[in-house]
């Protein structure tokens, strides 16, 4: 075969590649590659597949391997637990695959003044929701921002110590624990085990002069709404702490702000706002707060501000107090930056400005309604124990199967043959739990696929 | 031959678009949510009574109200004001490899739209197997023992391996001792930031005026028994590769320090020469730079970090594994740092790197370094013949992948400096060029990184416009100092108003309150 000219490449040419060689008065590339010594050149060959040329074999190639894949459209799935199916309208993903903003990187608010508008746009209507003036561009994800939002927290205070739920979402905690090291200690409170709710005497007990911040989450990982938002809040003011809530915006429409109870941070994910599950790749997180000198000046992440340009009337877009950033003060910034994920930050934008105030109520009210009877029609099914927390929640609740006999793993595997991906396996996560799954519900769902999963569960426990 | 042409007459899309609370009527709609059935909604209480007062909404929230088109045309216009890789001449933002992103690849990772990450793992063979089969590649072109997908970008990668140097110093009882890690002030800043977070101090070298890399002398002076490791680039920002960087290795190792190699500037190095063979312990590659995966306009990305073997026990769990018969994900994982992000990572950008590497094979991949090597040196010596350029250190040593030159003899001659000819490039349909990160070194610096996605008659055109602007600084300096012309906005009035707590504006409530706009 020739000499493979690559659709990607076109000075794969040889003729063009020959032409430039000549002009630099090069026999060869290897002339450029003189400057690597020898003994650190790979002298052997990658062991990579051969290459499938064209576009119609790579396309037939993925298709057969995703082919074994099922998926949440599928199957009836009943999954949460960090990431959720929710209707994602058909203009975010018109917008967020724009060539436009899908290939833009870091170019200046003139020639980029659409992304910084619609990354400026997305804050200003999460602020919203949230109460706050001050929203984060986006961060990796939730856990992240978390861990971020205690840091900050620490630099605030002075102090080192974090008190956070054993309900915390075991793998943010994960994310916060190690963004924490080696300095920062995370202290678990209790939960009481028949309502979800934190332990105001365990936190009692805990908190001292040493506690930074406050964390807790709302909606908790386990479903249910933490009630005690404004005794919490208080406990953490009246100890000098910060209070921090991590958020799932989907609920704001219906469920107070975390301002409103007390918070002075807050946290969450956006992937509920209009971006796919992605197998987990649709996550990404913000931090918010007041607008406060001081806790502006402790955001690691950009905060992309609005004023007005050197024309009449036009908005101008910029860097605030870039300063803090790793990218101007490299070890002596807040934390770090970098690449995070803007894209779905701008998605989330467009997201709320389709939902508007009437949307994101009707939302959160919907949801509700759904999860309510949920619960009731499980209910109806023996040996069940459904919710198994007594404080209300939001779109996940807890099913327990201790009294059937069978663990979540094998009830979920009993369920995929009903085409049903049932709820996560809380088993291993919170053993305190005992055989208990988190079954998530969102405005997908419909009477009737709630009903499937009733029969579907009768007949796998029968 | 495809025709050069400066794009005299190009003009911005710029819409004077309104701030989207500017397009609101109350009571429009963008989209209709789903309602539950009658029977959910006729047998299901008032849902919002079993909420204690406090925690209800009270009013609603202030978010615009708007029918769909014109949601879709506002954004439509912002998209419109932001200049995308695939649209333009994109070798402006070196450092940042913006590559081609092939459309197949985007439409190819809509097919994992709706998977969940807690599926049961027979359902998702196909997504864990193209983890796995991504990570082997990594590890065929890095010679590392072991990769991990999770990390979303090239900073968190960083961090990651910052971490895993800790645990790793943790693990043998040294941390207290071991605080300290070296890089250098060509590298990226998170290589001195990321540290800096996971709790080391950081030492940083400068490079030597002449070689413009550091001196190996400065090196065997800063390290010591405290020495957690070092984080280096190479090549760094400048474009120059660093001989003697086993040499750097090995002085670290024997100080008993580990060595990461950050390779956010790989693409000229692709089965060219590894991070194995210069005796590193740690490596990272930016996936959305050198495996053709969009940049988002900054996100979502992978950070791929490959480690060897004596650290692969403290990489995030959980990992994509393979038993012969089926990919798993390995949580029990003891010494594991624990995790940096959700889940398993960007699975849409794994995927389409993964085409991306499919589409090319060895010999491709061999080209793409080739290519962008050949396109940097051709548009080095195209943009050194401008009067007014230079390229700062070690003259008549050869670039790879990219170059940082300055314009100090520009601005010296007609006060135009780097940051006039910076915005002016965008009135010729360029992306603004990057300069440098900070602090910035050189005076008047820009690097340009021509990788292979760029044809002759691009590359051609970049130094046209350049060698235009540099003209025009010398005939009226004044109307390239007040550019962009024709950009989609103009440059901010008062920028200093972003760093002043009464005047910025992070959210549009912010700004109505504080410039007194309502």
């Amino acid at each position: 075969m020739d000499k493979i000219v690559y659709p990607y490449i076109p000075n794969s040419v040889p003729e063009i590649k020959e032409q430039m060689l000549k002009e630099l008065g090069l026999d060869d590339v290897e002339d450029i590659y003189a400057e690597i010594p020898e003994h650190l050149r790979f002298k052997g060959k990658m062991d990579l597949p051969e290459p499938l040329l064209s576009e119609y074999e790579l396309e037939r190639h993925v298709e057969a391997i995703l082919a074994r894949d099922k998926d949440c459209k599928e199957y009836l799935s009943f999954l949460g637990g960090g990431t959720w199916q929710h209707y994602v309208p058909e203009v975010c993903d018109t917008i967020n695959s724009r060539d436009e903003f899908l290939t833009a990187y870091v170019g200046a608010a003139y020639a980029d003044h659409g992304k910084y508008q619609a990354i400026f746009e997305f804050a200003s209507m999460l602020g919203e929701l949230l109460d706050f003036d001050v929203v984060s561009t986006p961060t990796y994800d939730w856990g992240m921002a978390a861990g971020y939002a205690m840091r900050m927290a620490v630099r605030m205070t002075g102090r080192n110590e974090i008190l956070a739920p054993k309900t915390m979402a075991p793998e943010r905690y994960l994310c916060a624990k190690n963004l924490c090291k080696p300095t920062i200690e995370i202290k678990l409170i209790d939960y009481d085990e028949e309502t979800g709710l934190l332990d105001l005497e365990d936190l009692k007990d805990k908190i001292s002069n040493k506690t930074a911040a406050i964390y807790f989450e709302n909606p908790s990982y386990l479903g249910f709404i933490e009630t005690q938002g404004e005794e919490i809040s208080k406990i953490a003011h009246d100890n000098d702490a910060i209070s921090i809530v991590g958020v799932d915006p989907s609920s704001l429409g219906v469920l107070a702000p975390p301002s409103h109870y007390g918070a002075d941070i807050a946290c969450g994910e956006l992937q509920p706002l209009g971006i796919h599950m992605n197998a987990g790749g649709g996550l990404a997180g913000f931090i918010a707060s007041r607008d406060e000198e001081e806790y502006v000046a402790e955001y690691p992440t950009q905060l992309w501000g609005i004023t007005e340009t050197t024309r009449e009337g036009e908005y101008g877009f910029g860097d605030v107090s870039f300063e803090r950033t790793s990218y101007a003060s490299r070890e002596n910034a807040k934390d770090f930056l970098g690449t995070q994920t803007a894209l779905w930050g701008i998605t989330a934008g467009v997201y709320l400005a389709l939902m508007g105030p009437e949307g994101m109520r009707e939302l959160g009210e919907g949801i509700m309604q759904r999860v309510s009877y949920a619960q009731k029609v499980l209910g109806e099914i023996p040996e069940i124990k459904v919710p198994l927390l007594s404080t209300v929640g939001f779109k996940e609740f807890i099913v327990n199967f201790d009294d059937t006999g069978r663990k979540v793993s094998d009830i979920n595997r009993s369920l995929l043959d009903y085409g049903i991906f049932g709820g996560k396996d809380l088993s291993k996560e919170f053993p305190e739990l005992g055989n208990s799954a988190l079954y998530c519900i969102t405005e997908i769902h419909r009477k009737a696929d709630i009903d499937r999963l009733a029969d579907a569960l009768k007949k796998v426990l029968a | 031959m495809a025709k050069l042409k400066i794009r005299e007459n190009y003009h911005q899309a710029r819409w004077d678009e309104p701030i989207i609370y500017e397009l609101s009527t109350p009571g429009e709609r963008g989209i209709l949510v789903p309602q539950p059935d009658k029977e959910i909604k006729d047998s299901s209480e008032d849902v919002l009574s079993n909420l204690p007062e406090h925690m209800r909404r009270k009013e609603k929230p202030n978010l615009p109200e708007i029918s769909q088109k014109h949601v879709l045309a506002h954004y439509l216009h912002l998209s419109q004001e932001t200049l995308g890789s695939n649209l333009n001449n994109d070798i402006s933002q070196g450092t940042c490899t913006m590559k081609y992103n092939p459309r197949i690849n985007e439409t190819l990772a809509t097919l994992i739209h709706h998977v969940h990450p807690s599926q049961d793992e027979d359902t998702m063979q196909g997504i864990l197997g193209i983890y796995y089969k991504f990570k082997h590649f990594l590890k065929e072109i890095s010679g590392m023992d072991k990769f991990t997908l999770q990390p979303g970008g090239g900073s968190h990668a960083v961090y990651t391996a910052a971490s895993i140097m800790r645990a790793y110093h943790e693990s043998r009882g040294e941390l207290d001792q071991r605080d300290e890690i070296i890089t250098t002030i060509f590298s990226h800043p998170c290589d001195a930031a990321t540290p800096a977070t996971a709790g080391f101090k950081v030492i940083t070298l400068f490079s030597d005026d002449e070689t413009g890399v550091p001196d190996i002398e400065a090196l065997k002076e800063a390290v010591s028994e405290r020495t957690a490791g070092i984080f280096i680039t190479n090549p760094e920002d400048t474009g120059i590769y660093n001989r003697e960087i086993d040499e750097i290795v090995r002085i670290v190792h024997e100080a008993g320090g580990l060595c990461f190699y950050d390779q956010a500037n790989a693409n000229g190095m692709l089965g060219i020469a590894r991070a194995r063979e210069a005796g590193f312990d740690m490596c990272h590659f930016n996936v959305h730079k050198t495996f053709g995966t969009p940049h988002g306009c900054s996100g979502p990305g992978t950070g791929a970090l490959g480690v060897r073997d004596h650290l692969a026990s403290f990489l995030p769990i959980p990992t994509v594994e393979y038993d012969g018969n089926k990919y798993y994900l390995d949580y029990d994982r003891p010494e594991s740092i624990g995790k940096v992000r959700g889940f398993f990572g960007v699975a849409p950008v794994v995927l389409k790197a993964y085409c991306w590497v499919m589409m090319l094979g060895a010999e491709g991949l061999r080209e793409v370094a080739e290519i962008s090597v050949l396109n940097n040196n051709y548009l080095q010596k195209k943009v050194e013949e401008i009067p007014g350029v230079k390229t700062w250190y070690a003259e008549g040593r050869r670039r790879l992948e990219q170059v940082r030159y300055n314009w100090i003899g520009l601005e010296e001659e007609t006060g135009v400096g780097t940051d006039d000819v910076m915005r002016r490039i965008g009135d010729y349909g360029i992306q603004h060029y990057w300069t440098s990160h900070h602090p910035w070194v050189v005076p008047e610096p820009f690097t340009l990184e021509p990788c292979e996605t760029y044809s002759k008659t691009d590359l051609d055109e970049y130094a046209a416009v350049l060698a235009r602007i540099a003209d025009e600084a010398r005939k009226d300096p004044e109307f390239v100092k007040a550019s962009p012309h024709k950009c989609a906005s103009n440059v901010v009035a008062n920028p200093e108003e972003f760093n002043d707590p009464d005047k910025w504006a992070v959210t549009w409530r912010a700004y109505l309150r504080k410039h007194g706009k309502k």
